[in-house]
């Protein structure tokens, strides 16, 4: 026959199971509470545009190189696509800034010259320069996950902002207020 | 009509889980106790309304009856009939009305059939049970109705997702439900028994067919959906440590620990804080599992029904039911005495050493999948995959299969690893002969790095499968019993998955492609030669097809066909690989696009021995399976004894 | 003939699938390098780096586009010599560490590498106090 003792069983041991899973619960309830963040930010804010040289996109504007963005004023480097649909929602609010004398620059993501071309002649061409990036090399390198997203770049080319998805009435004063921080 | 039948029958099933509930409460005390007799009925009661309610969800979408919101939104009236009967849990609503079904059916059962636990323990179970059911009757029938109708029936449904328009992924979450929500019956015997305190042998024995039943679920459904996603998703990975691949897995390593503990205590009368804590876990996994799925916070490539407000709901369903079985236990497991002693070498201990890493997996499992989660809450993003849990589950597995190997072979209670030195002699020379062989003849495995997982699993998967049949040597083969043929088959699964796992980690080859019709490739041992590029349709696709001829070592040409689909409703494109299967390994075949030149992207892979993963899961199955049915035949034939004893007893009037 | 006609005509007028490049892949996307050993390594970095676009893929795993041409960068880069940990900490220096699916130990992880090191105490700590309490008491 089998002894049994019984046994004083160490009275933390027995709660611990329900201490990690009150961990877990606090863990989960802050993933609930805070909205689901699915985009991948840059982590070159502060840190100098890569050198790059960029054909034009299309006949009308000249490519990108990235000295020409280092020249003493603050810019906007705008990432975008024809096939990107929010870009048309925000073409709007760039032509209005190009028109406002703001400098945006743009790098078009895997396209032809006639799609960008279509593109632009529907939705406005707020660009100075246009460089075309086919195997998204360049988006690669600044950080960047997809379009459209709007960088913030200082007179000196260091990245100092990044906006991600289009660029919507409530993401404007933020916008200008970096693009002003980035003058100084 | 049909919907507001089966709305009214669920409703009905929901008053009579809470009537269970309540009864089976107050007849555990003094005053309540003619309230006792009504409970059993009441959960037979409980688990054929249920199941009413689940046939009229099955005739609604037969007929595609598109006056109900979940038929419009998630069928089609052009879906094959398989896909119609399959689109009944393919989604949020039905999914739960399937698990409260098999939930209220499962109880049922027990309530009609289950004698040999005491009257209160059963009580307490049954009483258990409906606590679980009630919650997600009102998550059901307050949040996710599955019968809701439309103001307008609409002229036609928006379709299934493509993706699920496969027969493997059609039975894919009924099996894995038939798992979760066997282990919540589990789970309602380890309530039943830290309320009364009866943490004994007949707890173990009421609870182990739930959990082995389960377990085979589980595992048939792991196997499918793994070889699901290894032929559907084009590129030929089978395993990925997705948040959603991982929330099936742990209720699954829990099972496992359970289901081997459970055997001990019902034969041995040992590990009983185990086995219920185990019991609580496993169900708890499942309901983290679920919960974790549906609610969206972790990012996954099977996501669905992301909707943070059922989330919250299902994460206060947790927060009872985990929470408070939680307490229980730490309230309770001071009483659950300590069971028959045993040596450092016996049987047993080789079972606490398994229960001991399958946990310890399991806690790194989850650790793992939760982490983005916690860096989140930081600030920072982070990915964790199968970089970090292969090798860091393999520190805990090897030991594993190590225990896995001896323990079988050792005696009950006391026993000198001497004693079996002969046997394990065997597997382990074997594992030297094959790791040499590899060392000698495979360098692939060691430039440009040294492939050191699969270096072992493979030597260690042929030792074991050696080790697992042993136990049948000197036996005679006609009387052992059937448990223990189920062990060795599970066993030898193992090994066999595992040769599997490790083959394909290292001896796959890829060929990626940009071919002419008319041109041959080489891959491995096979030549493969494009034919054709024609369109084709089926019932609701349209296709690419490639057709080509596969030659292996030079031998007589098969016919491989890969397929680019693409569906209307809704606008998908999914490949469709064709594979050509031997007995020594695969050949995948993907048909990618076409380039501007007019040649065709093609993938081709030569995968060997690759079956051998889900061959192995079956197998693991099927020896659950053959112990499950050897354990109900023996529980039957002692029961039936048992009465014949009664009987004889009465009849002689004693 | 007419049937030919009439699926292709289906398959044009499919419904327009979600917004999508025209360009071809990029050249090393599913192409593979010529020296079988750097296509090896090439590889296996690939399986540990994860698509920014897909929701949980490998960038060896998926039909993304830009997954594509993170494949590209790599294999263009372990052509032209660079070894796989610094075409991983050129991606981690842009991305962060989510594109890694091999965590670094950094401050924000080191539990993921303790973790199973005070897994492997605990054990050893509860199979100790298992068979210290029963070495003697069966025989």
């Amino acid at each position: 026959m089998s002894q049994e003792i019984k046994s004083k069983r160490s009275g933390l041991w027995l709660w611990l199971p329900l201490a990690l899973f009150a961990g877990f619960f606090v863990l989960v309830m802050t993933g609930l509470l805070s909205p689901a963040d699915r985009n991948v930010a840059s982590t070159m804010i502060g840190k100098p545009l890569p050198q790059f040289d960029l054909r034009p996109a299309v006949p009308d504007r000249p490519g990108i190189a990235t000295a020409q963005l280092a020249d003493g004023k603050p810019r906007l480097l705008n990432v975008f696509a024809s096939w990107c649909i929010p870009c048309i929602a925000e073409a709007p609010q760039l032509e209005a800034w190009a028109r406002q004398g703001v400098p945006i620059d743009g790098i078009a993501i895997r396209d032809r010259t006639e799609d960008v071309q279509r593109f632009l002649s529907a939705n406005g061409n707020p660009y100075k320069r246009i460089g075309a990036d086919d195997l998204s090399a360049v988006q690669l390198s600044i950080g960047s996950s997809g379009v459209p997203e709007t960088f913030v770049i200082d007179g000196k080319g260091i990245i100092r902002h990044q906006h991600i998805g289009d660029i919507r009435a409530e993401d404007i004063p933020k916008l200008i207020e970096k693009l002003r921080e980035a003058g100084q | 009509m049909i919907a507001e039948l089966g709305l009214a029958c669920l409703w009905m099933a929901g008053a009579l889980a809470l009537l269970q509930l309540v009864s089976g409460a107050l007849a555990l005390t003094s005053r309540g106790r003619e309230l006792a007799g009504i409970v059993r009925p009441v959960a037979v009661a409980q688990g054929l309304l249920c199941g009413v309610a689940f046939i009229c969800l099955i005739a609604l979408f037969l007929r595609t009856d598109l006056s109900v919101k979940l038929i419009a939104t998630n069928s089609h009236s052009l879906k094959p009939f398989i896909y119609k009967l399959a689109g009944t849990w393919g989604n949020h609503e039905g999914s739960m009305l399937l698990w409260v079904t098999v939930m209220a059916l499962a109880g049922a059962f027990i309530a009609a059939v289950e004698r040999r636990l005491r009257d209160d323990t059963m009580l307490a179970t049954l009483a258990g049970q409906a606590f679980v059911s009630i919650g997600f009757y009102a998550f059901l029938l307050l949040s996710s109705n599955p019968f809701e109708r439309l103001a307008e029936p609409v002229p036609e449904g928006q379709g299934l997702n493509p993706l699920l328009q496969d027969i493997g992924l059609a039975f894919h979450p009924p099996t894995l439900y038939l798992g979760y929500v066997g282990l919540s019956i589990a789970f309602s015997f380890a309530i039943g028994a830290l309320v009364t305190s009866d943490v004994g042998p007949a707890f173990a024995r009421a609870m182990r067919p739930w959990v082995l039943g389960a377990w085979i679920f589980l595992t048939v459904g792991i196997t499918a959906g793994s070889y699901w996603a290894y032929y559907e998703l084009g590129w030929g990975g089978w395993w990925f440590w997705d948040p959603v691949e991982n929330a099936s897995l742990m209720p699954w390593l829990a099972a496992t620990a359970l289901l081997h503990s459970s055997s001990v205590l019902a034969t041995r009368n040992a590990l009983r804080a185990w086995t219920v804590m185990l019991a609580v876990v496993a169900f708890s996994m499942s309901m983290i599992g679920t919960f974790l799925v549906r609610s969206g916070i972790l990012t996954s490539v099977h996501a669905f029904a992301v909707d943070p407000e059922r989330g919250s709901f299902i994460l206060a369903l947790l927060v009872i039911y985990i929470g408070g079985a939680l307490v229980l236990f730490a309230i309770r497991a001071r009483t659950i005495t300590e069971g028959a002693r045993f040596a450092v070498t016996s049987r047993e201990s080789a079972l606490v050493v398994n229960n001991v890493m399958l946990s310890a997996i399991l806690g790194i499992v989850l650790l793992g999948t939760l982490y983005p989660l916690l860096t989140e809450a930081f600030g920072e993003k982070v990915s964790v995959g199968p970089p970090y849990f292969d090798p860091v589950g393999a520190i805990f597995f090897i030991p594993m299969l190590l225990a896995m190997g001896v323990g079988p072979l050792l005696h009950w209670r006391n026993d000198r690893l001497g004693r079996i030195t002969g046997k394990i002699a065997i597997p382990a020379l074997l594992i030297g002969a094959v790791l040499l062989g590899l060392a000698l003849f495979a360098p692939s495995l060691f430039t440009p790095s040294f492939k050191l997982l699969p270096f072992i699993g493979m030597g260690l998967a042929v030792g074991l499968a050696v080790a697992s049949v042993m136990p049948l040597i000197g036996r005679n083969l006609r009387r052992t019993p059937l448990p223990t043929w189920g062990m060795v088959v599970a066993h030898l699964g193992i090994a066999v998955s595992l040769f599997g796992v490790a083959t394909d980690s290292a001896f796959s080859t890829e060929k990626l492609v940009a071919s002419r019709v008319g041109q041959s490739h080489v891959v491995g041992p096979w030549t493969i030669t494009l034919k054709n590029v024609e369109p084709i349709a089926g019932p609701n696709w349209t296709a690419l097809e490639a057709t080509m001829a596969a030659s292996y070592d030079g031998g007589k040409p098969k016919i491989v066909a890969p397929q680019a689909r693409n569906f209307t409703s809704p606008p998908t494109v999914t490949s469709e690989s064709a594979l050509l299967t031997r007995w020594n390994g695969q050949l995948y075949a993907v048909l990618g696009e076409e380039a501007d030149d007019g040649r065709w992207q093609l993938r081709l892979w030569w995968k060997p021995f690759v079956p051998m993963i889900w061959y192995g899961g079956l197998l693991i199955g099927l020896g659950g399976l053959l112990s499950l049915i050897g354990r109900v035949a023996r529980d039957m034939k002692r029961s039936r004894a048992e009465e014949k004893i009664a009987d004889r007893r009465e009849r002689q009037g004693r | 003939m007419t049937r030919l006609l009439l699926l292709l005509m289906a398959l044009v007028m499919a419904a327009p699938l979600p917004a999508q490049d025209l360009l071809p892949p990029a050249p090393y996307a599913y192409k593979q390098l010529d020296d079988p050993a750097q296509e090896a390594k090439a590889r296996a970095l690939m399986e540990t780096l994860r698509c920014l676009k897909c929701q949980s893929q490998a960038i060896s795993d998926s039909d993304a586009p830009m997954a594509g041409d993170m494949r590209h960068q790599v294999r263009s880069r372990i052509a032209a010599g660079e070894e796989p940990e610094e075409i991983r900490q050129w991606l981690v220096e842009r991305y962060g560490d989510y594109v890694s699916y091999t965590p670094q130990l950094r401050a924000m992880t080191w539990p993921l590498f303790a973790a199973p090191l005070v897994f492997l105490g605990v054990a050893a700590l509860l199979l100790r106090r298992r068979f210290r309490k029963t070495r003697g008491a069966v025989k």
